[in-house]
């Protein structure tokens, strides 16, 4: 039986092997060691979570903490990147791109094109996304959409510890900037992952599940959301394929076009926010192109345009549920 | 000590603050015929700081630049053919044409590119430094910003930076007392930008910018200690610019007679040309001839470019991902 591993120690394992294979790869950001400076222990933490832990012993001058200062070492990052470094940066929560967006899409994003093609900025940013854990509004969001909007970015949102594995290996190995997101609801989640390295593609999605009934896109953490639901729909004779996209740039249209050429039907689950989302995005596919297959309308399952609260009683009703998701299936396979 | 100027470097210095002014009157003539497309903000009358500057540095040093950065390039080795087609938005520019006047880079020669954001570079030449640390590279890292870029978050973050982590970084704050349209003595808190040094934990120091042979002391001195592991310096040269934030802008904020007095009584070239021939290291003969071979080099620049092809269809999505 193969080596179960958790998605935390994945990303760990992944950072670890690229830092052994190639000398330019660095890690920074706050408390990725943790007691610089310090009297006491150095390698303290290992990330505010302890996802980088141990990597600061083994990889030495390596493992670099800053300042909470995320434009300047954001932006470090990324002129390191422009030499020849592949640094691998970290914001904590997605959240805090709010104080350092300028240097990654104004420059990072565009430095290949502005620069007429001669200039690579193999960066990696990582950053934990998502809600469910009473972390309220300013460190619970799902920033993805934002991202995928901007040319240049690479944009990647792995739901399982093999995708996150072979995805994190891959960003460090990219030529262009990589925004990096992990849903924090799955960094306990065991799964198979081999010990050797491997590379998963960008653009390239997965389907989970196969079914003839109803297509379900879901991103990230609504992967499970979606696989939690399709084992009930499979109980009352609806045969979901479910679909992850594991890069929302690039996007693998032509995976999610042929499923709902098959199904007729699609269902979006999307944890963010619903105007100008994934969730409206690959409707909007859809709509334009595959029209003529589709037997039903196309639902979005989103959070709700408002702030993400506080309370657990609120937010258990923000995150979209599986039972919403057996819902909107049940709803299709009736319309007309 | 700032290595001593021979010959050749006096004469390259000027070479290289007569091309820039070529280059900016040039632009400064033709964007008033409204050939030029976008914004062009000319670096004229501030061409001390970026010669004396770049004197100091190798291709491998890294600088990174603002919007007003044709001087900066140009001192960093920068072809200024090149330039000339990018900014008349031509494909053989040095950008393809894809960057235009805000964006000129040339990581070939160490520059990571004038800069459209202010204060955007600070940042940017942190990593670069970085690099050459982890390295143990002998390479430094110039970040050009303006006093208006003096005032941004990002730059105080970036000078935070380079001290904590000990970087091979000189801060050159070029104060040329405008930020757009509002005067440095409205917008920067303390007398000098230098002031700030110490709150970072850095020397700093201001000097004449008008003044090549002061700008290539101090900075000189700044890129050795910084060569040698020393740290970051904040370097402020006090100058001005002879035309507005844009081409455009009628400037009605500055004085009367402003900048007609610094050009007749401070003007880097003349100051300059002054001071190498009374001394007789360099002929005035010798400084004519090299004001003609500049001023054929920037009228061939204008004629290349004006008959360069512009980019086509096909350009209009390549550079924009790797693939694979």
């Amino acid at each position: 039986m193969a080596r179960k591993i958790t998605y935390q120690q994945a990303i760990n394992e992944a950072l670890d092997q690229e830092m052994s294979r190639d000398q330019n790869v660095i890690v920074m950001g706050e408390d990725v060691a943790g007691g610089a400076g310090s009297p006491g222990e150095q390698d303290a933490w290992g990330g505010v979570l302890g996802v980088t832990r141990g990597l600061y012993h083994k990889h030495p001058g390596r493992v670099i903490d800053t300042p909470i200062s995320e434009s300047g070492y954001v932006g470090a990052a990324i002129g390191a990147a422009c030499c020849g470094m592949r640094p691998v940066a970290e914001l904590m929560f997605v959240d805090f791109l709010g104080v350092c967006f300028d240097q990654i899409f104004n420059q990072a994003a565009k430095f290949r094109y502005m620069f007429g093609g001669k200039a690579e900025t193999p960066v990696v940013i990582r950053a934990m996304y998502g809600a469910g854990f009473r972390a309220a509004a300013q460190h619970s969001q799902c920033l993805y959409n934002i991202f995928t909007h901007i040319p240049g970015l690479k944009v990647v949102v792995p739901s399982n510890p093999y995708d996150v594995k072979g995805l994190l290996i891959q960003s460090i190995r990219d030529n262009d900037p990589v925004i990096f997101l992990e849903h924090k609801a799955l960094y306990t989640m065991e799964g198979e992952v081999p010990e050797e390295s491997y590379a998963i593609p960008f653009g390239e999605a997965a389907v989970v599940r196969e079914g003839h009934d109803v297509t379900i896109v879901a991103i990230g953490r609504m992967v499970l959301k979606a696989q939690e639901a399709a084992a009930e729909l499979q109980k009352q004779g609806i045969h979901c394929e479910i679909i992850d996209p594991r890069t929302t740039s690039p996007l693998d249209t032509d995976t999610i076009l042929e499923s709902v050429e098959k199904t007729g039907r699609l269902i979006v689950v999307d944890e963010s926010h619903p105007r100008c989302s994934m969730a409206s995005d690959i409707a909007g596919l859809a709509a334009e192109r595959a029209f003529s297959s589709l037997k039903a309308p196309i639902r979005q399952i989103t959070g709700p345009h408002s702030p993400v609260p506080f309370s657990d009683a609120l937010e258990e009703l923000y995150i979209p549920s599986a039972a919403h998701i057996v819902a909107a299936a049940k709803s299709l396979k009736e319309f007309r | 000590m700032t290595k001593a100027l021979t010959r050749d470097d006096l004469l390259k210095a000027y070479r290289t603050m007569r091309t820039i002014r070529e280059f900016e009157e040039r632009l400064h003539t033709d964007f008033a015929t409204g050939e030029i497309p976008g914004f062009v903000h000319l670096y004229a009358g501030e061409e001390a700081s970026a010669t004396g500057v770049c004197m100091n540095l190798t291709a491998e040093d890294h600088i990174a630049s603002t919007h007003r950065g044709h001087g900066h390039c140009i001192a960093k080795g920068v072809d200024p053919v090149g330039m000339m087609a990018e900014i008349w938005g031509r494909k053989t520019g040095t950008c393809k044409g894809k960057g235009g006047s805000m964006h000129i880079a040339d990581l070939s020669v160490g520059m990571l590119g004038a800069n459209g954001i202010v204060g955007g570079g600070g940042p940017l030449v942190c990593g670069t430094a970085l690099a050459a640390k982890l390295r143990g590279q002998p390479y430094v890292s110039v970040c050009f910003f303006g006093d208006g870029a003096s005032n941004q978050g990002t730059i105080f973050e970036a000078m935070n930076l380079a001290s904590v982590w000990n970087l091979p970084v000189i801060f050159l704050a070029e104060n040329n007392g405008y930020a757009e349209a509002t005067s440095s003595k409205f917008s920067v808190a303390c007398d000098n930008i230098a002031d700030r040094a110490s709150a970072f934990g850095m020397p700093g120091i201001t000097v004449d910018g008008f003044d090549f042979f002061a700008v290539y002391e101090a900075a000189g001195a700044a890129i050795e200690r910084a060569r040698k592991g020393g740290g970051p310096s904040l370097v402020e040269v006090k100058l001005s610019r002879y035309y507005g934030h844009f081409e455009g802008d009628q400037q009605t904020y500055r004085a009367p007679g402003e900048v007609q007095n610094i050009r007749d009584t401070k003007d880097c070239l003349l100051q300059f040309a002054r001071r190498v021939t009374a001394n007789g290291q360099i002929s005035q003969a010798e400084l004519d001839a090299i004001d003609a071979e500049v001023k054929a080099l920037i009228d061939g620049s204008v004629a290349k470019a004006k008959s360069d092809p512009k980019p086509s269809e096909a350009d209009l999505l390549t550079d924009v991902y790797v693939s694979y």
